[in-house]
């Protein structure tokens, strides 16, 4: 924790760490096969007394192997589903229905066709209050706005194309965009880098991160990737198989700002290395 | 590329043309007399001979076909937007379309005729209700596709239904209706001419009739080529609209 915290000062960050942001307790989720809660006995449960305590701007990666749960995971604190038993509190509130103070991206960019890159990063703010009640006035402001977020992942003079001019990973830069454009205190990742080649996920790690030290929001990122956990995260939870729980939670020791070297670091070789035996022990059980 | 695209733009005439030359010389070649088919120039020369009466038929047509399809887009649009918006609704309406879909539309007109006596009415209301149906269709499921990742995202942000459908279920809709319009408007010519024919004065169908029973089958051809022609025009000017209006969904690619 020490060593964590030493490391986000360094940043400018971590005046809020020891404020609880995210708070599972207990958490049990169980549903059928068409998604929707199940109360009946038998139904397999995706979460199992699920406890995590996430502070303001931690930066948060759950690993597991796949089915486990982690998306369900997401899905509770964003208020996207309701557990079956035990609470989801954020921000000092039970969470009852869908946040509004949450930004997601996921593996498949979902960036509507029909809209120019620009339009679709303002997207959120053509939704969410307070931007929709300014939308009018504040058009220009608002764009000016995307158009620096979009030259900060490195997408200046792709404003005006549309997804399918983009490659993948700029598809990806321009889903992060949108997920960040209101400026949303939790982000949620669901392996949003998992469909990209080796070269452009470790780039697009090092725009995540410049990202967050810039503005430290909260951010919870599931992943299958270990190297990609230890890269990004402040805290790495692994999951069990289904029915999902947390097995263990790994302060990752690596100073901030990390960079390619730090995959070389002792440190981040050993870090990997025990998840991974989490996770093949996790696997064989 | 540049040099391919002239061809590829004469391809529907030199085909049409081609056509027309089978036709006219297996009829001379074959000696098939004119009252049971007529060659194409015949139906050309038949059809300049009775130009005032086809030209005042076609409009006619013409009107009845858009007023009917105009209804058909209205209805469509809004039952599609109900249909496409709701679960609930889509599985307690679907049925019920199908199975409407399905009546043979030449025994409503009887039906028509008798409700509203013969003339433009009932044909309107026949191209209405043959046509409206692929526009049901094809609203409804281009507004129930919604990635459910892509409705995370809204739901998230706190997005009203009326929301999503105005942000992502019409845009994306929208190719899925033009698609219908064609087929829709080409159909609709369908339901106006065979109205006609069963019950009105007025319109090709009543033309074509009246000039059948007189063995005037030059004249005959000669509605069915303003009819398919008046039905290709249409056809045309919905995909140009289409094209211009959602080149997103062709990736910038020409469509067809």
């Amino acid at each position: 924790m020490t060593a964590v915290s030493a490391g986000r000062a360094g940043a400018g960050g971590g005046a809020d760490r020891d404020r609880r942001f995210v708070d599972l307790d207990r958490v049990t989720l169980t549903y059928a096969a068409t998604g929707r809660p199940a109360a009946e006995e038998g139904t397999p449960a995706a979460l199992a007394e699920t406890s995590l305590r996430i502070a303001k701007g931690e930066f948060v990666a759950v690993v597991g192997p796949s089915g486990c749960g982690k998306s369900s995971l997401l899905k509770l604190v964003s208020g996207l589903m309701a557990p079956s038993s035990g609470s989801v509190i954020v921000d000092d509130r039970e969470v009852a229905g869908p946040l509004k103070i949450v930004g997601m991206a996921f593996q498949n960019p979902t960036l509507l066709p029909w809209r120019s890159t620009l339009d679709n990063v303002l997207l959120p703010l053509e939704i969410v209050q307070p931007f929709r009640g300014r939308w009018q006035k504040g058009k220009g402001e608002f764009a000016e706005r995307a158009r620096a977020l979009l030259a900060k992942v490195g997408l200046a003079g792709f404003e005006d194309r549309h997804p399918w001019e983009l490659s993948g990973g700029m598809q990806q830069r321009a889903s992060l965009c949108r997920a960040l454009i209101h400026e949303p205190d939790l982000l949620m990742l669901d392996e949003p880098f998992g469909a990209l080649d080796a070269f452009t996920r470790e780039e697009l790690w090092d725009v995540l991160q410049s990202l967050w030290l810039e503005r430290p929001f909260t951010v919870i990122l599931v992943t299958h990737d270990l190297r990609e956990a230890a890269y990004l995260a402040d805290t790495i939870y692994v999951m069990s198989r289904r029915p999902g729980r947390i097995l263990l939670r790994r302060d990752n020791p690596l100073p901030r700002p990390r960079d390619q070297e730090s995959c070389y670091q002792p440190e981040f070789t050993a870090l990997v290395h025990e998840l991974r035996d989490h996770i093949r022990r996790v696997r064989a059980a | 590329m540049a040099r391919k695209f002239p061809v590829g733009r004469l391809l529907p005439a030199i085909a049409t043309i081609g056509l027309f030359l089978v036709w006219e010389l297996a009829v001379r070649g074959l000696h098939v007399p004119d009252y049971i088919l007529p060659t194409p120039s015949a139906s050309v020369a038949a059809g300049w001979t009775f130009r005032a009466a086809l030209g005042m038929h076609a409009l006619q047509t013409l009107l009845t076909t858009l007023a009917g399809f105009v209804i058909a887009v209205l209805f469509g649009v809004m039952l599609g937007s109900l249909v496409g918006s709701s679960r609930t609704i889509y599985a307690a309406a679907n049925p019920i379309l199908i199975g409407f879909n399905s009546v043979p539309k030449v025994a409503v007109v009887p039906v028509l005729v008798m409700w509203f006596g013969i003339g433009t009415l009932p044909a309107i209301l026949t191209a209405f209700l043959i046509s409206f149906f692929p526009i049901v269709v094809n609203v409804a499921t281009g507004l129930a596709t919604l990635e459910p990742e892509l409705r995370d995202v809204l739901r998230s942000l706190g997005a009203s239904r009326l929301d999503v459908l105005r942000k992502v279920g019409f845009p994306r809709a929208l190719p899925f209706f033009f698609a219908s319009l064609k087929v829709a408007v080409t159909l609709a010519f369908v339901g106006s001419v065979m109205s006609e024919t069963v019950a009105s004065n007025k319109g090709m169908g009543y033309l074509m009739m009246s000039a059948g029973s007189r063995f005037n089958m030059p004249l005959v051809f000669a509605g069915l080529l303003v009819i398919a022609a008046m039905g290709v025009a249409m056809y045309g000017i919905f995909s140009v609209i289409e094209r211009r209006s959602t080149r997103w969904a062709t990736r910038g690619a020409p469509g067809l």
